[in-house]
């Protein structure tokens, strides 16, 4: 198997079948971790290291509406719903706006399905409850792969 | 005690805490996230949880003690503790703000204030729960064996 740029030698092997291919191209995705929980932010960014991401944390939807204001680009945005300044509504909605076309997956709690509706509304690509589990990870990157 | 006792201990100790609903499914995911580039990560994540419930129980405590009460921000609290708490699989704390929860939503000061005695208790009963374990496994380290996962 050829590696990407930048490589990490600790890429996990855990992947579901099939998409082991995807490890290649794991190291050049980038990624926004946008939640208020500094818990959720430790355990997100370690299931994303399993599969060779590096991910940047912010804490609420303003600074991630920032961040992509001055240029960076992100290949997926995992965005928490409740945040205090800028909620994850109010940021995916700025973000589409602005023309930014990641890969947003909103992270919520046991909400109720008018509420995840809003968030789907506002621009989400997917929508799943936290925390994010390995399998829901190689989803998403198997969305990734197919959009990039 | 020797090494074998005392994983045979830790494992025990460990079963009981999932049979009494301390620990859930999430704290078993959290163990298989650590490896070996990253051997502290359950503590780590753990003491993080410490550190952020003991603030938002200190919000919590504040909240309640004012006058006028701001259910909007107690629940803002509540729902982050609710949070934290479900991601690392502390679900009896995780169920008591769930229930808290609805109290915020229908403005019953007496219920938040039951809740958060509530909440408070079973913080420290799962905080001295997981320094108990850690301990095991510091004990298990220190005499020369391996954790059992």
């Amino acid at each position: 198997m050829v590696l990407g740029k930048g490589a990490s030698s600790s890429l996990s092997r855990k992947m579901v079948d099939g998409v082991e291919n995807m490890v290649s191209n794991c190291n050049d995705f980038t990624v926004l971790v946008v939640d208020d929980d500094p818990v959720i932010r430790k355990l997100h960014d370690m299931h994303l290291k399993k599969f060779g991401l590096r991910a940047q944390v912010v804490e609420n939807g303003k600074k991630a509406v920032d961040l992509c204001h001055f240029g960076t680009i992100f290949n997926l945005i995992l965005m928490d719903k409740e945040m205090p300044i800028m909620d994850g509504v109010e940021a995916t909605k700025e973000l589409r706006a602005m023309g930014v076309n990641s890969l947003i997956v909103g992270v919520t709690s046991r909400d109720s399905q008018y509420e995840t509706q809003t968030f789907m509304e506002a621009g989400l690509d997917f929508c799943f409850e936290k925390p994010l589990t390995a399998d829901k990870i190689s989803f998403i990157l198997q969305e990734l792969n197919k959009k990039n | 005690m020797d090494v074998v006792q005392l994983q045979r201990q830790l494992v025990d100790y460990r079963a009981s805490l999932y049979h009494e609903a301390f620990l859930d499914e999430q704290f078993t995911q959290l163990q298989e996230l650590q490896d070996e580039n990253n051997p502290d990560f359950v503590v780590e994540v753990v003491s993080l949880f410490f550190e952020d419930s003991e603030r938002l129980l200190n919000e919590l405590t504040k909240a309640l003690e004012q006058q006028s009460i701001d259910f909007k921000r107690l629940d803002a609290h509540v729902h982050q503790l609710k949070g934290s708490s479900s991601s690392i699989g502390a679900q009896r704390v995780q169920k008591v703000c769930i229930a808290f929860r609805n109290d915020c939503e229908e403005q019953n000061v007496e219920g938040c204030l039951k809740c958060l005695q509530q909440v408070k208790h079973e913080y420290s009963l799962v905080k001295t729960k997981l320094e108990t374990m850690f301990k095991l496994e510091q004990q298990i380290l220190a005499a020369g064996g391996s954790v059992p996962m």
